[in-house]
């Protein structure tokens, strides 16, 4: 058996730090042609993934943003009727020709594309429950037909397809059965220290370490709606850098916590049961 | 070797099917992979679609690559003895307390230990167990402490990955699945054009563009949009308890579905009296009254509870469980208004049907159509909401 020199074509950008199964992954999907589904809490870098597949291999990146009301067809393509009415009224046009008005969607771009591109799609299972079974054949056969201008649009290049997804069983089987899937967790401290480095290169060590450990502490309060994710990690120390806070207050006080903690309640139920006053201060109360 | 595999993991009640193993052969036909630990990767991103059967691939993993043997399984039938709400309900609310708040991935560890050194799966004395092992379920957070696999430099071997178990906590043996809720809840829909005129009438245009002489006439129309309001009742009294999860299943259904026109819910305890709670935490209340007052009766009403109480609490004055709340009128007469004003309503009942026969149940039972808490009631209970009267 000959080694496939295709395979291990992703290996991560500079900008990306990825783990192994998920380099794994990745290279599977694009050898093998199927989707990759990706799935994790918020913020651990989902989304970033498809950019940085395309920075990586060097490859245009096309993203379908799903919204909940998305539907399947708008991705293939659309057929501006309403221009076409009005081009047939002040007649500047060949209205005759139907193509100019079939408008491709992101789907559709990605198969017409004359080389191979990334194609994104965020956040599957914001859109109606019968989302994805529309275009299981689409992305099966890499094809669909435009009945409008008699035509079928089939990609020449199967698209590298990254679908990203935060709901737990919203999506149906024959759906998951066509893709490979893969499972981002929560970065460990060490993956976390590499994922620090890469954003602000050359940050002080005891900032670092002050900075994760309140992270992480804050992590741990299971009464939070929403735990704070390596994003807010991110966004807290780009904080804590323009403020120019001592490194030693950061720990006592855990300045900036609306940075980390994104919904008022919690940030509310923080303050009101980890805070203490001290002086014309608050600082986070001792472990009881 | 490769078969044995792909029959453990079914075995395991992991959902593999053949196109994936047809998959992973590809895959391997191809030679992407020359090491063990490659292939734990491969395999798992081909055949394992959620995290929660990651725990369920490492033990088959490991059975089949290492000669060893797995973790003594938890059986089928002990789950669903611990499953069984009949379990909880022996106990005192004294009793449960202390057992609330044990960390589940111990307990269920524990309980791998002891079936491992017992002969007898169904031990009396391990109860207490089952209450812990169910309770934190859905809120059971990972371990921090866990390594990442395949984190950089840590060189460790598929195998060792396997048997360190990391995704233990992802388990999730209860899978009610919601997508079919949500699906069920799908069905309650009566469409109207409501909203903005924001689609474009073709057929319409057409026509009135031919009779402007060919003068283009656009005609617009509003778009065709769920009418359909709902409104969620759901009881949080003690004996609700083993159903929490289920109810929140719904309720998370009903929630995120987007294609009510309005969706409201509030909660009580075992029985409807004078106010109804938006938030059992703060205990904010809303008088049932004003609820009848504003909510149309075009609202279908879901109601979720086992109806099962003192029969002094449905029938009484001041009779509700909670002394304090001295309600004026007995709790049926609130649930005969309920009916009176809105159209449509059924009742859940999580209980099964055997417990039906109790004298609360059937009071209950004549006031609102009631079903089973299951899929196959939901669909029942749908159906009865969207009928025309």
């Amino acid at each position: 058996m000959v080694k496939n020199i295709a395979f291990d074509q992703f290996k991560g950008s500079k900008d990306y730090v990825t783990s192994e199964a998920l380099r794994n992954a990745v290279n599977v999907s694009i050898a093998l042609g199927r989707p990759l589904l990706i799935r994790g809490e918020p913020g651990t870098g989902k989304t970033m993934l498809a950019h940085s597949i395309a920075k990586g291999l060097d490859k245009k990146l096309i993203v379908w943003n799903i919204k909940s009301t998305t539907k399947a067809q708008e991705g293939l393509y659309v057929y501006d009727t309403v221009q076409r009415l009005n081009d047939s009224r002040f007649g500047d046009k060949n209205v005759s020709d139907i193509k100019q008005y079939i408008k491709l969607g992101k789907l559709g771009q990605a198969f017409a594309a004359k080389e191979q591109v990334v194609l994104l799609i965020d956040e599957v299972d914001k859109a109606d429950i019968e989302f994805p079974n529309d275009l299981l054949n689409e992305i099966d056969e890499m094809s669909f037909f435009i009945p409008e201008t008699n035509e079928t649009v089939q990609a020449t290049f199967r698209p590298i397809t990254i679908i990203t997804s935060n709901a737990e069983k919203e999506l149906p089987d024959a759906f998951l059965r066509r893709c490979i899937f893969h499972f981002i967790e929560f970065p460990d401290p060490a993956l976390m220290k590499e994922i620090i480095a890469v954003h602000f290169p050359g940050l002080k060590d005891n900032l670092v370490k002050a900075a994760m450990n309140g992270f992480y502490a804050l992590r741990e309060v299971e009464e939070f709606r929403k735990k704070p994710s390596t994003s807010e990690l991110v966004d807290w120390i780009k904080v804590l850098l323009a403020s120019e806070v001592p490194v030693e207050k950061i720990s006592r006080e855990l300045p900036f916590a609306g940075a980390l903690l994104k919904k008022e309640v919690d940030h509310e139920h923080f303050i009101n049961n980890y805070m203490t006053r001290s002086g014309n201060a608050y600082i986070v109360k001792k472990p009881a | 070797m490769f078969v044995d595999f792909f029959y453990s993991l079914k075995q395991r009640k992991v959902p593999v099917s053949f196109t994936e193993w047809m998959t992973l052969m590809e895959a391997l036909a191809k030679g992407y992979i020359s090491t063990l630990d490659q292939f734990y990767f491969l395999a798992r991103s081909i055949l394992i679609k959620s995290e929660a059967y990651f725990d369920h691939y490492d033990i088959v993993f490991q059975e089949h690559f290492h000669g060893i043997q797995g973790p003594a399984e938890i059986t089928e039938q002990v789950l669903a003895w611990l499953n069984d709400p009949a379990t909880f309900l022996a106990l005192t609310a004294e009793q449960q307390l202390p057992y609330d708040k044990l960390d589940f991935g111990a307990l269920i560890k524990q309980l791998e230990e002891r079936l491992k050194e017992q002969t007898e799966a169904h031990d009396g004395g391990s109860y207490w167990i089952g209450r812990g092992g169910i309770s934190p379920f859905g809120h059971s957070g990972r371990n921090p402490g866990g390594i990442l696999i395949g984190a950089e430099g840590g060189g460790r071997s598929a195998v060792q990955i396997a048997q360190e178990r990391k995704f233990r906590n992802y388990r999730n043996d209860l899978v009610l699945d919601m997508r079919q809720i949500k699906i069920a809840l799908k069905r309650l829909r009566h469409l109207n054009r409501i909203g903005p005129e924001d689609e474009l009438d073709l057929k319409e245009t057409v026509d009135a563009t031919a009779k402007n002489v060919g003068d283009i006439e656009l005609v617009w129309r509003r778009s065709r949009k769920n009418a359909i309001k709902l409104l969620l009742l759901m009881d949080v009294g003690g004996s609700m308890d083993p159903y929490v999860q289920t109810v929140s299943q719904l309720f998370t259904a009903a929630h995120s579905s987007t294609h009510f026109k309005d969706f409201q819910y509030y909660y009580f305890h075992n029985c409807v009296y004078d106010d109804l709670y938006r938030n059992m935490q703060t205990l904010e209340k809303v008088s049932t009254d004003h609820i009848l007052q504003t909510l149309d009766p075009d609202y279908k009403v879901i109601i979720v509870g086992d109806a099962n109480m003192e029969s002094s609490e449905l029938l009484r004055k001041n009779g509700a469980i909670y002394y304090y709340l001295r309600n004026e009128t007995p709790g049926l007469i609130w649930l005969q208004r309920i009916a009176q004003h809105f159209s449509h309503t059924v009742w859940l009942n999580p209980d099964s049907e055997v417990f039906w026969r109790a004298t609360t149940v059937r009071l209950v039972r004549r006031v609102f159509p009631m079903y089973p808490l299951t899929l196959e009631g939901l669909d029942q209970a749908v159906k009865k909401l969207v009928v025309k009267r």
